[in-house]
Parts: structure tokens; sequence; C-alpha cells
């Protein structure tokens, strides 16, 4: 599904990404873990456009997309959500939803329709499977942080994607939060047959629902594979596991 | 409680102003309607894309001297030579836009700023067609033929005539504009506003929807300064200076850029004080400017906002302990 090859980003002679090699199979959950600062939000913006890599190639699909731009990666289905909450604040949840339908379906340039009468049927229903139903017409930008969260989750699901990228899906959530996001994101992987990759700092979520685990440190992948493997190498005891242990 | 249609009935009462018979009130309202296009058509970039131009007087420049140049010079009849002023102003919007939405927040304000200018700089000193600092007096009215020998509009004076095919057009440019931001390119440039960055990852090419709205923009802006320079008899440089590109921030900022009237109300609001100061005061700016400080104080979300908020309030009434307060925040903006 995804394929990243020696991947590299430098700032201003600090390298925050150094090499990076990940493969993720079809249907495959898989977790980007590594201290604050070990480059895994630089690692997914490489990946989503956001950034352009100084060197490396990344495939989708069997497709080049090195450089492509965020919209078109988008279009080619993959979807991802935002480690500080991304929504469209002055919408409502309906419209943030709805929004994502309209575009991800290349309707936008569209001048004549009504846009209220559009893809209502599957907004509804998808805010239905997100628990979110009941707070349709409320203002986003007015509701907590979790159920933010939950509108940006409908918002990535809401193109359809094949893979979906969390840059640390439960943030910020309190521990109950925690646990029914994680049980959403696992049943809707399962129902719809998608790719997650996440990047997370709770290492009870990781070990949960992770098939495999990539460790990156310093911009470095030091460690990869399922989560017992990582969980025994040394390197990452040392450099990661150990400073909570 | 039935909603009242008051698009309607305003514009009912705007057909009903040549027949008070004055001179006076029909220039104000005349004055009114074409400067609220040009409000209106800013606030598409304002408002609803998320964009502060500083240079949307170019476009209004650019429709005013061509619909004039056509009409005087090469003798082409009205409504082609709006049509076109209209085309000539998105064609510069198209240009200018091109690089400026390349930029963001300031720096796009900037580049805005800085193509105006070049424009103003451009009619003030192309002596051959623009008539420089002199400008382009004496453009013609339409010719009202038809208006004349329709059966009560025969009566009036050439000037109401103008106003009414003005109020004619520019309800037109409204109903268009109205039916753009409803339609899912106006969802996605309220999109835009609120978070570009999550607009590219629902597969939105955030610049060239900009570029869209700009070249739209640009395109009302040019019709609104084609009407204005027959209504003003004369096109002048200074209809593309920074002053003009600052009155359809103010107008639009005055009115309340949340709502899809705001700019209107705005203009209105803006030409009445402008035309009743100045009857009183030769320290009109002055004035002015106290005014305008109060106003943008008593309302926050602008006259608009704040009506429309206030409205809301008051149907909620029958249980105010639910009702929520209703600060400029939670009256919903542009969607």
């Amino acid at each position: 599904m995804l394929e990243v090859y020696g991947v590299s980003k430098r700032f201003d002679g600090f390298t925050a990404v150094d090499g990076v090699d990940l493969s993720i199979g079809r249907g495959e959950i898989a977790a980007v873990i590594g201290p604050n600062g070990a480059g895994k939000s630089t690692f997914f913006n490489l990946i989503t456009g956001h950034l352009r890599p100084d060197a490396g190639r990344i495939i989708l699909k069997q497709r080049d997309i090195t450089g492509a731009p965020p919209h078109r990666i988008c279009l080619m289905g993959m979807g991802r959500s935002f480690q500080r909450t991304n929504i469209f604040p002055k919408l409502t949840v309906f419209e943030n939803v709805q929004a994502a339908f309209i575009t991800h379906r290349r309707r936008g340039a569209n001048f004549w329709d009504l846009s209220d009468r559009l893809y209502r049927g599957e907004t509804e229903a998808l805010l239905a499977s997100l628990g979110l139903a009941d707070k349709a017409d409320a203002l986003s930008g007015a509701l907590s942080h979790g159920n933010q969260k939950q509108v940006e989750l409908g918002i990535a699901l809401a193109c359809d994607p094949e893979i979906l990228l969390l840059d640390e899906p439960t943030a910020g959530m309190s521990a109950a939060e925690t646990r029914e996001t994680i049980r959403l994101l696992e049943r809707i992987a399962a129902e719809r047959g998608l790719t997650l990759l996440f990047t997370e700092h709770d290492m009870e979520v990781v070990f949960s629902i992770a098939q495999k685990i990539a460790v990156l440190h310093q911009g470095r992948l030091i460690a990869e594979g399922r989560p017992e493997a990582v969980q025994q190498n040394a390197d990452v005891r040392r450099v990661y596991l150990g400073e909570r242990h | 409680m039935t909603r009242i249609p008051w698009t309607l009935v305003v514009f009912i009462a705007g057909l009903a102003v040549p027949f008070l018979g004055s001179r006076f009130y029909t220039f104000v309202a005349s004055d009114i309607v074409i400067v609220s296009l040009f409000a209106m058509s800013l606030n598409l970039l304002l408002g609803y894309t998320g964009l502060v131009s500083f240079g949307h007087a170019a476009y209004f420049g650019i429709g005013a001297y061509t619909c004039a140049l056509l009409m005087k010079s090469a003798n082409v009849p009205f409504l082609p030579s709006l049509l076109a002023a209209g085309l000539m102003a998105g064609a510069f919007a198209l240009v200018f836009g091109f690089f400026c939405v390349r930029l963001t927040r300031i720096y796009f304000a900037m580049l805005t700023l800085a193509f105006a200018q070049i424009v103003w700089a451009i009619c003030f000193k192309w002596n051959d067609v623009t008539g420089g600092e002199q400008g382009l007096p004496n453009v013609p009215y339409p010719d009202m033929a038809w208006m004349s020998a329709a059966p009560i509009l025969g009566n009036f004076r050439v000037g109401d005539q103008f106003y009414l095919s003005a109020l004619l057009i520019v309800a037109l440019c409204f109903a268009a504009l109205r039916r753009l931001v409803d339609s899912p390119f106006g969802r996605v440039l309220t999109v835009i506003r609120d978070n570009p960055e999550r607009a590219q990852f629902i597969g939105v090419n955030v610049r060239a929807y900009q570029l869209a709205a700009f070249v739209v923009a640009g395109f009302f802006a040019g019709i609104s300064g084609g009407l204005f320079g027959i209504f003003n008899r004369g096109v002048f440089p200074d209809f593309a200076f920074w002053t003009k590109s600052a009155e359809p921030l103010i107008m639009t900022i005055l009115g309340g850029m949340g709502s899809f009237w705001g700019p209107a109300v705005g203009a209105a609001a803006f030409i009445v004080l402008n035309q009743q100061i100045t009857s009183f005061t030769e320290y009109w700016p002055l004035t002015m400017g106290t005014v305008l400080i109060v106003l943008l104080f008593v309302f926050p979300g602008g006259i608009a906002g704040t009506l429309t908020g206030l409205l809301a309030r008051l149907r909620a009434g029958a249980k105010p302990a639910n009702a929520p307060a209703s600060t400029p925040q939670t009256v919903k903006p542009n969607a």
C-alpha cells in the first residue's frame, strides 16, 4: 500500500528525518513511535505532501507521489488527521463532513447546485457511525476537544481513504475518551478494510492495536517489526522505552 | 412567526425611489446600489474565502475605464460595454491574482495593494487613453429609448431611468453571488477560509480556488465600476487609488463580513452617513471617523451581524434561560 525509501528532510542543517524506509501492506495497522522531536510529525508531513523530501521516494499504491501536492495525494486515497485538531471551526459538524464529501468527489467546481442538498445521506450515516448524530448542527469550533477529534476523523473518512494517517489520534483525551476512540478506530478500520498508520505516545494504545511498529529516534529508524519484537529490541529499550520504565 | 422576505422588500423599496420625485434621493440610492455591489464583491474574498485584499479598487477602476472608453470613444452600447468591463476586470484579476495567491496573509494584502497602485499609476499617466490626471469626463448615459417609450417609466428623468437599470443589474449580480456562495464552490471557499491546511487534505487545490474567487470578485467589482463611471458622469484615476480600496473594506466591516448582506448594509450606512455629515460640517472626515469608531464598538459583528444575532435571540426569547448569549462569536458566519 505505502512504501517509503530512504526519505530525508533537513531544516537549516538540522536533519529531522534521516533516510527512513518503511513499508506498509494493505489492511495493516502500523504505528510510528519515538520520543518528542524524533521526527514523527515531519515524517507524516513528508508522506502527505505538506513537506517535500530532500531525498528518497514515496510510493502509494505503486505510484510515485514524491513531491506531489497534498490535495492530489488526498484524492489518490490517503486521508489524514493532524496532531493539533484541524477542523473548520466556523462550520457546523454536518458541514465539516459534508464539505469533505463535496471536495473529495470533485464537486467543488460546481457553481450552480445548492451545496446544502448534496451528500446528506452519506454525511448523516457517517456522523451516526461516529456517534456525532446529535451534534450535527452544532458549530464545530464550540465542541469539546474529544468531539472535535471525532469531527476530524469524520472529515478524513468522508474522503473515503484506503490508507489513513493519524497524528496522535488520542492526544489530549481522557482515559475513557482514549479507549472509546481506539475502539472506534479498530471498528472502522475493520469495516472499511482501512490501512492505518498512526503516531502515538501512549504506549498502551500502541501495543493494543498496532500490528507493526516503527521506532524513530533523532530522525533515524532504529527498529521496525511486530510489537513483541520491538518491545524486546535492545536499542529501543535503551533510547526510548527505557526512559519511562 | 413567518419570515419576512427582506430581500424582496428592499428591492421593491428600491424600485419605488424614483417615484419620490427627488433628484437627491435617486442620486443617493444610485450611489448605494452601485457601491454595495463593489463591497459585496470584496466580501466574496474577505468574508467567504478569508483573503484580505487591499487593492480591490484596481478592478473597480479597470471596469470603469473599460466601460467608459467603449461607450464614449467607440460608441459601443451600454450592456456589451458593461459586460466587457466585468470581463476585463476579471481578466486582470486572473493575471494579478495568479501572483497574489502564491502569498499568504499580509503579503497577499500587500501584493494586491501593489498591483492596484500600478493600475492607478497607469490610469494617471497614460494620457492618450485614460486622459491621465483629467480622467474621462462626460461619459454618456446609456440609450434609454426603450424605457422612455414605456408607459410609466417614460416620465422619469434619465438619471432615474439609469438608476432603475442599475438596480436591476445589481440585483441580478446579487442573485448570482447568492447562488455562488450557496453552491458547492461557495462551500469550498468557506472551508478554505476556516482552515486552508485542512482544506488541502480533503482534496482542495487551495490556490486554484482562491484564484477563482479572486477572478469572480474582480468581475463583479468591474461591473460595479462600469456602472459607477456612468453614474458619476466621468471616470478618474482615483477610482483605482488605494483610498478607494479602503472604502469597501470599511463598508464590509461596518456592515458585517459574516453575513451575506452585511457589505450592502454597510455601504448604505456609510454613504448615508457621509451625505449627512458633509451637509452639517466641514470637518466631516473627523466626524465620520468618530462615528465609525463608535459604530464598530456598538456593532462588533457589523450592523447586519449584530441585528441577525439580535433577531435570533428574540426568536429564542420564549425560553430565555436556554438561549445562548448572542455575542458575535456565536453568530453563525457565512456557510
